[in-house]
């Protein structure tokens, strides 16, 4: 490293540095190690039986499903949020800004407790569902709902700041040139915040998948039915079955690593096509 | 970059097969306006760009020159008025459907397209019946980026090309829709100064070999006089004149026109019974100038050296003088209080400060105070 003005002693560098490595590998390195030893620690049979167990298999099965409706759903609703905001002038427009930011602000129990409110049995929505024979609390559709709510804002964020740096001159050009709007949406705006967007899509899902808070108090813990990756391992641990607590654990940190993985390859061939590229 | 020379060789290229032949349309506007939210950015403009002509729209910042210009290009909607594309009335109009060729400021290429794609863009989105073939498309871009001079750099992407070279593929986009008019925003704004010139004559070179009716707006006001056939001044979203570089310099048509164009300085003046008090000396007003207060704009080539006190001459006192070019310019105070003004002198004529000179004024840029 050059020296400059700003450059600190060499014993304060190496203290420094020190202590950065000791509190990541501490708070991050050594809990994350931690989960896969203890998911190994009896073998390789015990980790085995967890997985081909059919209420895990449930769990895993539900997670997957939920993620799939969910990302795709937030990726239109973002991407639609995002154009909005960015491309368009409108009154009401930070208020909107506002509202997207809301699932981050609010505690992710408290938007459980909403949809209970809405479609719970004793809920504002509760008879007229009953009378519909509809289930959202307790179900699979609570749970989408849940999901939805939390992870919103994840991809209308990523690509807020980078549609709006770019502003509008480039789709004002394919006008200009007699692409239409649709045609202009495809070719010229999509391509611009492929990365991002990708980017959104990855974290969106890694929450999707690892949301807690909110599912659990929509879900109903219903064993084999209701019951996602995160709160098979809550169960699971209440059991006193660490191995399986752990054996599902791993799995969700596995996915946690693709994706920190999958988003630093991004951050590293792709900076400039993301708006927190610059930002990290 | 290419050199200097190479850019001005557009007439020697013959061998393009580009047909340019369409009758070429006037554009007018009739009464246009335009607010934002109750901000009026345009404000009644009447005014008709003839066909083939190049008009510049020169004013300063806030003055409405690019509005008028997106309002021509459909970008924006009329808050009132009509926009005339030859005979047919082209105000409700959507942009796609206008044919106007529009480069931007900071010419939003696509980024994520190589500049062959860019340039075909145009002709790639055309309805199925009216797109050419793809062989075909391929050699008109490859035609267009050799008119604009840029052969063989097709594969490349924008963020790989000068500033210069990125405003010319914009240039060849808009050529390829075969635009009824050409709508340039600060063409040159992001451009450095030798580059500039350049690009400036290039550009009068490729206007009168196509023969687009071409509107730009610009700031930069030598940029507009020496371009254009016609330049239209702007002020807070009115028309304040138009005409040629002569006209403009010679007969101002508004007192904001008289200090806008060209360095003139402005003094508040009075006039009686015919005459101006400047200094220490009086100079004949315009025939029936109303007597009263009075704006007079004065630039350096107004004045000149007067041998001595007499009929129409007026003093003042030396105090700074400067080298310019070929000439020097000694700047003087003629009143306390005033603004000094400059005189151009011959180098030869060296003065000290404190000197007194007597001085003529040749041009009278008069206007009543308001």
């Amino acid at each position: 490293m050059r020296e400059t003005a700003l450059t600190e002693s060499r014993p304060l560098q190496w203290l420094l540095i020190a202590a950065a490595v000791a509190f990541l590998a501490l708070f991050l390195v050594l809990p994350l190690v931690a989960v896969f030893i203890e998911a190994l620690h009896r073998g390789i049979e015990p980790l085995l039986a967890t997985y081909a167990d059919e209420d895990t298999l449930a769990a895993i099965y539900l997670t997957l499903i939920v993620a799939a409706i969910t990302v795709p759903l937030n990726l239109v609703f973002g991407l639609a949020a995002a154009w909005a905001i960015a491309k368009f002038e409108f009154r009401g427009k930070s208020l909107l800004i506002s509202l997207i930011d809301l699932p981050f602000s609010v505690s992710p129990v408290v938007s459980g407790l909403t949809f209970v409110l809405l479609f719970g049995a004793q809920g504002v929505f509760g008879s007229a569902l009953d009378a519909w024979d509809i289930k959202i609390i307790f179900a699979v559709p609570g749970i989408v709902l849940a999901t939805i709510f939390v992870t919103f804002p994840f991809i209308a964020r990523e690509l807020i700041p980078l549609m709006q740096e770019q502003g509008t001159s480039e789709e004002e050009a394919a006008l200009t040139l007699g692409a239409s709007g649709l045609r202009t949406f495809m070719t010229v705006t999509l391509p611009n915040v492929r990365w991002a967007l990708l980017y959104g899509v990855l974290l969106c899902n890694a929450r999707a998948m690892g949301e807690f808070g909110a599912v659990s108090v929509v879900s109903g813990h219903i064993r084999g039915l209701t019951n996602t990756m995160p709160l098979q391992v809550e169960i699971l641990y209440n059991e006193y079955n660490f191995v399986g607590a752990f054996a599902v654990s791993a799995l969700l940190a596995g996915l946690a690593l693709v994706t920190l993985v999958a988003k630093s390859i991004l951050e590293w061939r792709h900076a400039e096509g993301l708006s927190t590229g610059r930002r990290h | 970059m290419r050199k200097a020379s190479q850019l001005g060789d557009v007439t020697d290229m013959t061998d393009t097969t580009f047909d340019f032949s369409g009758k070429p349309i006037a554009i007018t506007a009739e009464g246009l306006a335009k607010s934002f939210l109750g901000v009026v950015a345009v404000n009644g403009i009447d005014l008709q760009v003839k066909p083939g002509e190049l008009m510049a729209l020169l004013g300063p910042s806030g003055s409405g020159k690019t509005t008028l210009l997106r309002l021509f290009a459909g970008l924006e909607t009329p808050t009132a008025g009509r926009i005339l594309f030859g005979d047919e009335d082209a105000t409700h109009l959507p942009v796609r459907e206008r044919r106007v060729g529009f480069m931007f400021q900071h010419y939003a290429l696509f980024k994520h397209m190589s500049v062959a794609e860019n340039v075909a863009y145009g002709l790639h989105v055309r309805p199925r019946r009216l797109r050419p073939s793809g062989a075909e498309i391929r050699k008109r871009a490859e035609d267009l980026l050799e008119l604009v001079q840029l052969p063989g750099l097709g594969k490349r992407y924008p963020a790989q090309l000068s500033g210069g070279q990125r405003q010319r593929v914009a240039l060849a986009r808009a050529l390829a829709v075969e635009p009824r008019v050409l709508l340039l925003d600060e063409p040159f704004g992001a451009l450095d100064a030798q580059v500039r010139r350049d690009l400036r004559r290039w550009l009068r070179e490729l206007h009168d070999r196509t023969g687009h009716t071409t509107l730009f707006v610009t700031h930069d006001q030598e940029e507009a006089l020496e371009l254009a056939d016609r330049v239209a001044i702007l002020n807070r979203g009115r028309l304040e004149q138009l005409g040629g570089a002569d006209d403009i310099l010679d007969h101002p048509a508004t007192p904001f026109v008289a200090g806008f164009v060209g360095d003139a300085v402005r003094l508040s003046v009075s006039v009686e019974a015919g005459w101006i008090s400047l200094g220490r000396g009086k100079v004949p007003a315009p025939f029936q100038f109303p007597a009263g207060p009075a704006e007079l704009f004065i630039r350096p080539y107004d004045l000149t050296l007067a041998h001595s006190t007499g009929h129409g001459t007026f003093t003042g006192k030396v105090v700074g003088t400067r080298r310019v070019g070929s000439a020097r310019r000694a700047e003087l105070i003629l009143e306390d209080g005033l603004p000094s003004v400059e005189v151009t002198l011959p180098l030869e004529h060296a003065v000290l400060k404190g000197e007194e000179l007597h001085l003529n004024l040749l041009t009278m840029r008069l206007f009543p105070a308001r």
